[in-house]
């Protein structure tokens, strides 16, 4: 089910949540709401489950206006982050629930129900589990009870609220995984929302990336990693270092020295964003030099940070672990790519 | 959790020598004998006091049982009646916003804080014979005041709160999360209460009944303004008690009295069983009483 998100704003007691925001999901992908906190993403994640009213615009499942509908009416499964199971039903009957609330001209048999409910427990891998109480289950499969609870109803979308937000690092990394094959295996049309760039951009096939109720991005893994088109996301996916430069006849300034890399036609003063891990280190004077301020382990990698100049640039490289540079040591270096905003 | 026993041991911040913790436990145990142990043997054996027969026999005058009668009559509607709207308004005030909600909550705590004479008072002035309304509704045969309807609307009064000051801080705790999980499976609103809502509520609910119910059986002072005490008609068992003890039947106001007393130590029982048995659940609710 492709679902489009038309113009939404939304409002909450006057202050703006969301500005505006346009999204195309495509059927059966797995898109990423990633942003800060107070970005909006739960907000917007939360209007198309038909959980909050949208003060303007309109979100359409399909062809059909589901603006209007109710959250029951527009058959969504919806995963909390915390959740949010029944705490006095077993696991079987958590999942079952979605089935055993219909109304009887729609709902199946006992015995069918029991049945599927089983069945979306093989799924998740909780088999033997059934009889259990949430309170008798760990973290990770309370939450994979909650998301075989939500499939339960074969709803149009799957959401998922920071599915793996209360979860320790261990634990994430395997149900990302997992949850990357079960989006695989079932083909559900999923909208997660996540604060983690990480788990973003591992599991997710698009990424729409969010700050202050607005939409910065939106594109694959990689060309949003690649290609950021503004200085929130430059610095808010993956690591950056920035500097405050001059443009000016062509070339880039820093102070009063080109540090080597030509620029376009813009004038002016302008923000330079490169990654740490995406410079070569170069001999002579144009290029970017400092002093080792400090530097410190990395994974595979050291990372370390330059003071620039006389006026306190500071900007963070990796160099290889066994480089020999230490305190004080004075290192030039260019990025390889590298992108210019305009002040 | 486990370090806690080790860390007491360190450096207890009740580490007082013996004699001072003695003398505190035997001041706490002198006063609670005192002043709770001792009244209610006295009840006891002022009641047993001319033997079972006495006791049993004074039970059965026809004074007594149209007192117990009406007193079940008045807490069987009162508590009712209070249950639904502390469910109503704990639901409201938990899982909804809204403009004056905390001058809800603090409506909903005005009877603890007046004195019942003066709740009393208020039907008086609404319903006697200088008022609107009690002419008014005399002229159509119904009575409110000197009357049952007066003494059960007194006690929803003066109970009104209890079942409400339980459930608010509980369903705040517990949020709205499992609700918006039900209706997104495609429950409805009476599915979500009835499914979700009040089995989360139930042992809280209880433990409000059970109070609300307490005070609702044992009101003295809104109902001996409402009800005129009329022999037979609209005494409560509170009422008869005093009215045999100022009668000097002290048997019968004792014997009455056991009952209320027996009612307050089935309650405390119950009241503990269900901390005990489902402290993890009660415990978001602050104890006030």
């Amino acid at each position: 089910m492709e679902v489009r998100v038309q113009n939404v704003r939304k409002e909450f007691d006057r202050f703006p949540a969301l500005h505006d925001v346009s999204l195309d999901i495509v059927s059966g992908e797995l898109i990423a709401l990633l942003g800060p906190s107070g970005s909006g993403k739960t907000t917007l994640l939360r209007l198309i489950a038909g959980l909050e009213r949208p003060t303007a615009g309109r979100i359409f499942f399909g062809d059909e206006d589901a603006s209007e509908k109710s959250v029951q009416e527009r058959n969504i499964g919806f995963v909390f982050q915390h959740y949010a199971l029944f705490r006095h039903m077993t696991i079987l009957e958590n999942v079952s629930f979605g089935l055993k609330v219909r109304p009887r001209s729609t709902r199946p048999p006992a015995g069918e129900i029991r049945r599927r409910a089983l069945e979306l427990l093989d799924l998740v891998q909780l088999s033997g589990l059934e009889r259990r109480y949430p309170n008798q289950l760990s973290g990770g499969q309370r939450q994979r009870v909650a998301l075989a609870r939500a499939l339960a109803i074969e709803p149009r979308v799957l959401l998922l609220d920071e599915p793996f937000g209360a979860l320790d690092a261990q634990v994430r990394r395997e149900l990302r995984k997992w949850l990357r094959e079960i989006h695989e295996r079932t083909g559900h049309t999923t909208i997660f929302v996540t604060h983690d760039q990480e788990e973003a951009l591992e599991l997710a096939d698009r990424l729409c990336v969010m700050s202050q109720g607005r939409i910065e991005q939106v594109g694959t893994p990689d060309s949003v990693y690649d290609s950021p088109t503004s200085p929130f996301v430059f610095g808010f996916i993956g690591e950056s270092s920035e500097l405050a430069v001059n443009v000016e006849r062509g070339d880039i300034w820093l102070g009063d020295r080109p540090i080597g890399i030509a620029a376009g036609d813009n004038q002016g003063p302008a923000r330079l964003f490169f990654r740490p891990h995406d410079i070569e280190l170069v001999e002579g004077d144009a290029a970017l030099a400092g002093v080792v301020a400090s530097s410190r382990r990395v994974g595979g990698t050291r990372r370390v940070e330059l003071e620039l100049g006389g006026a306190g640039h500071r900007v963070e490289i990796d160099l290889p672990f066994d480089h020999p540079a230490g305190e004080r040591s004075r290192i030039a270096f260019r990025p390889k790519r590298w992108q210019l905003f305009p002040a | 959790m486990a370090a806690r026993p080790h860390a007491a041991r360190r450096a207890s911040p009740t580490n007082e020598p013996l004699w001072v913790r003695w003398a505190l436990i035997l001041a706490g145990l002198v006063f609670m004998a005192l002043f709770l142990v001792l009244p209610l043997l006295a009840v006891f054996s002022e009641a047993l006091r001319q033997g079972i027969g006495a006791y049993v026999q004074s039970l059965q005058s026809p004074d007594a049982l149209s007192a117990i009668r009406l007193t079940l009559l008045v807490a069987a509607i009162a508590v009712p009646l209070n249950v639904v709207f502390g469910i109503a308004a704990s639901w409201a005030i938990a899982k909804f916003e809204f403009k004056g909600k905390a001058f809800l909550i603090t409506l909903i705590d005005l009877p603890f804080s007046v004195s019942p004479v003066i709740s009393g008072l208020v039907y008086v002035l609404l319903f006697g014979t200088g008022s609107v309304l009690g002419p008014w509704l005399k002229s159509y045969g119904i009575e409110i005041l000197f009357a049952v309807p007066g003494i059960v609307l007194a006690t929803i009064f003066v109970t009104f709160p209890f079942v409400a000051r339980e459930l608010i801080p509980l369903m705040q705790d517990q949020g709205t999360g499992d609700e918006e999980a039900a209706l997104s499976l495609g429950a409805s609103g009476w599915q979500t209460f009835w499914r979700v809502t009040l089995p989360n509520i139930k042992w809280g609910l209880l433990y409000g009944v059970l109070l609300c119910n307490a005070r609702a059986m044992g009101e003295f002072g809104a109902v001996a303004v409402v009800s005129g005490k009329i022999r037979g008609q609209t005494t409560t068992m509170p009422l008869q008690v005093e009215m045999f003890y100022n009668e000097y039947q002290g048997t019968a106001a004792f014997a009455l009295a056991s009952l209320l007393a027996l009612l307050a130590l089935v309650t405390l029982v119950l009241k503990s069983a269900l901390e005990w048995r489902f402290g993890d659940e009660l415990a978001a609710t602050g104890r006030g009483h």
